[in-house]
């Protein structure tokens, strides 16, 4: 019997594609985001807001994943900026090819800033690389606060927690406090804003978020 | 859920290396699987057995090794199992201490015989 010693990781392929990407995206200073969450958290409901609040010279862009429908590419187009779908057909998470075929006529030198909406799902997309900066994982207040701790692999990849729909905090038994709790204790010291897309509270602190995370962006690109 | 396309990633690979190696009969798959890799390990060898039925590789046996979560403290330098997502130091209360395994989604070796 012969051992033959592979040591290499099961989705090389698609960890290979993504730091292709990646590194398309650093070279250019985009700043490219991975919104992941539960299917109905919000995530298309926050980059509606995110979209509406950006001057119309911004250089942002979309790539929405679903199973199925255009639904989510209707909704964000209507504010003036690039949106692709990108239909998986069945597939429950979006991988580096997947986002590098739906990149292949765009001009990355036009964005700053790149948003890829993934595949309502809070355990398939974990492990799969896409070339981002940063996750960001969208928890909504109906789903519980107990998410953080049943599927942690999610909330330990994830840099920011959106805790969306904090309007609903008088009408749905959810400790805000236990939430956070949980998340800090699968992935300790990771930030979090509370938001609602309806009032529009926590916006501006996403907001700033997001405006730091680009100018460090800027910065790293002007020192190399 | 995607752990079909897990177990389609681990077989692609094993053929790859099969093909290097003409002379040799693959008998045996290990893989490494950390608790933090979201992958259902049962799922993942109830696909693997699927993909493989009715092919040449129908025999190949899918070894999964668990890995679960261990911590290192930056401060004592003591590396501990992680229990319940307590990731505070046992020894010293350090509590931001570095995950060093449970991410595991790796092939580690495959088991060939020769023909």
């Amino acid at each position: 019997m012969n051992r033959v010693p592979l040591e290499k990781k099961v989705l090389s392929e698609n960890d290979r594609m993504a730091a292709e990407l990646r590194q398309r995206f650093n070279e250019r200073g985009i700043l490219c985001l991975n919104l992941v969450s539960s299917p109905g958290a919000g995530k298309t409901a926050l980059l509606e807001r995110t979209l509406a609040a950006f001057p119309g010279n911004q250089r942002v862009a979309v790539l929405t994943g679903d199973i199925q429908t255009d639904n989510d590419a209707v909704r964000l187009a209507r504010f003036g900026f690039p949106v692709r779908q990108i239909t998986t057909g069945g597939t429950c998470h979006l991988d580096a090819r997947m986002i590098e075929k739906a990149l292949t006529d765009w001009h990355l030198q036009d964005l700053d800033l790149l948003f890829i909406e993934n595949v309502g799902n809070l355990v398939c997309p974990s492990s799969y690389d896409l070339g981002e900066a940063a996750k960001v994982v969208i928890l909504s207040v109906p789903e519980g606060e107990e998410k953080p701790l049943k599927y942690p692999s999610m909330f330990i990849r994830s840099e920011l927690l959106i805790l969306n729909k904090i309007d609903l905090l008088p009408y749905v038994p959810f400790n805000k406090n236990k939430a956070r709790d949980n998340a800090q204790k699968v992935h300790p010291g990771i930030e979090t804003i509370e938001v609602s897309c309806v009032s529009g509270e926590g916006l501006p602190q996403w907001q700033s978020w997001l405006e730091a995370r680009r100018q460090s962006r800027l910065r790293s690109l002007a020192a190399t | 859920m995607h752990e079909l396309g897990i177990a389609n990633s681990v077989l692609d690979a094993a053929r790859v290396e099969a093909q290097l190696r003409p002379r040799m009969k693959l008998t045996r798959i290990v893989i490494l699987v950390g608790d933090l890799a979201g992958v259902d390990r049962d799922s993942l060898s109830f696909c693997f057995e699927v993909l493989v039925k009715g092919t040449e590789f129908e025999s190949v046996g899918l070894e999964i090794e668990r890995r679960v979560q261990r911590h290192r403290c930056p401060r004592c330098d003591r590396e501990f199992e992680v229990v319940n997502f307590d990731t505070v130091c046992p020894v010293c209360a350090e509590p931001m201490t570095t995950l060093v395994s449970g991410n595991e989604l790796e092939l580690a070796y495959l088991e060939m015989e020769d023909l």
